[in-house]
């Protein structure tokens, strides 16, 4: 779609950043980003999501149809597997935030393995970069709304003997308010980004070998076979992914919501 | 006269190596969750989240590797 490497007989072999940057599909001139494929995915996946939801419940009935069925047990799983599970009791008020959250991120991941479109918007890492940052407000903000300025003390000081403090304060502050936005977003990104690179090393190798001697013609095949294959690990690797992104996001709320040490 | 000769980015080897680690870690948490259910089965739903949450933490050190073997790409000349 869209152009995208459609032309693989002299692709380079080596795939690299560039390949992220899909070409502009809009009339505003070719250097112009204003719409391009990444663009398009991502309005594509919300309004998926959206309409869906809202069809699926247009006429709730008590004996649910296959759509309320299906989105039913998506929110199902959400609430109580992730959200009651990770928070507790309280954690159903959460629920609606975290199922927005698992849905957008596992469409998002999706597009990477759907054919011809095969690029995730979550690749750039500006989209993890304020799915994280969301989370991050939410956690702090609830940290401080539960435990007001003591917050600071309940997340930053931990139990432990005066001399070692010192050394634990700046660690913990580190790994709460650093480390957590940086690793989801980074996590997310690089899986997607990781992923993709590895379709195109075997798509791309494929070409290259059998452009570069005939002989390896059926390593190419090879190849190919990889990459079919690797489409199924990577939508293990996507499912996951929205998971562990979701269960993050409970077990940091249920950090800030927790009782005293 | 060279005997042997590396030319590229050393990124390719620098992620192999940053990947023993996390390779190691993630083989710890997942023989830790099988180990645990084959003891006490019941408790295989209890420890599920856990041990995506630790298979997480763990893993981001390898995608550290991917994201910053792109970001610093020491090529040897």
């Amino acid at each position: 779609m869209t152009g995208q490497t459609i032309v693989l007989a002299d692709t380079p072999f080596p795939p690299t950043v560039e390949d992220f940057y899909p070409p502009s599909i809009a009339p505003w001139g070719e250097q112009s980003y204003w719409f391009t494929k990444i663009t398009l995915l991502v309005w594509l996946s919300v309004a998926i999501l959206i309409i869906y939801f809202l069809v699926s419940y247009r006429k709730p009935q008590l004996v649910p149809t296959k759509k309320q069925w299906l989105a039913e047990s998506i929110y199902g799983f959400v609430r109580n597997n992730i959200a009651v599970d990770m928070i507790g009791r309280e954690g159903v008020r959460f629920a609606p935030y975290l199922a927005s959250l698992f849905c957008f991120i596992f469409v998002m991941n999706l597009w990477g393995i759907i054919p011809f479109f095969q690029i995730s918007p979550n690749s750039h890492i500006a989209f993890p970069i304020v799915l994280a940052l969301i989370s991050w407000v939410l956690f702090i903000y609830l940290g401080f709304k539960k435990h007001g300025a003591g917050y600071l003390k309940f997340a930053l000081v931990p139990p432990a003997p005066w001399f070692i403090l010192p050394i634990l304060v700046p660690i913990e502050f580190f790994s709460n308010f650093i480390v957590r936005p940086f690793s989801l977003a980074v996590r997310l990104f690089a899986n997607m980004f990781a992923g993709h690179m590895l379709l195109l090393v075997f798509t791309l190798g494929g070409f290259a070998m059998i452009n570069s001697n005939v002989l390896l013609a059926p390593i190419s095949i090879l190849s190919w076979a990889m990459t079919i294959a690797l489409t199924f690990l990577d939508f293990a690797v996507i499912a996951l992914q929205a998971y562990v992104f979701t269960v993050l996001t409970a077990s940091y709320i249920q950090g800030s919501l927790a009782e005293g040490h | 006269m060279n005997v042997a000769e590396v030319v590229g980015s050393t990124a390719a080897i620098g992620y192999g190596l940053a990947a023993i680690g996390p390779g190691i870690g993630v083989g710890l948490v997942f023989a830790a969750y099988i180990q645990s259910t084959a003891r006490q089965p019941e408790a295989a739903r209890i420890t599920q989240p856990f041990m995506w949450i630790g298979f997480a933490v763990v893993e981001v050190l390898a995608l550290l590797g991917i994201a910053f073997g792109f970001i610093w790409q020491g090529t040897i000349p």
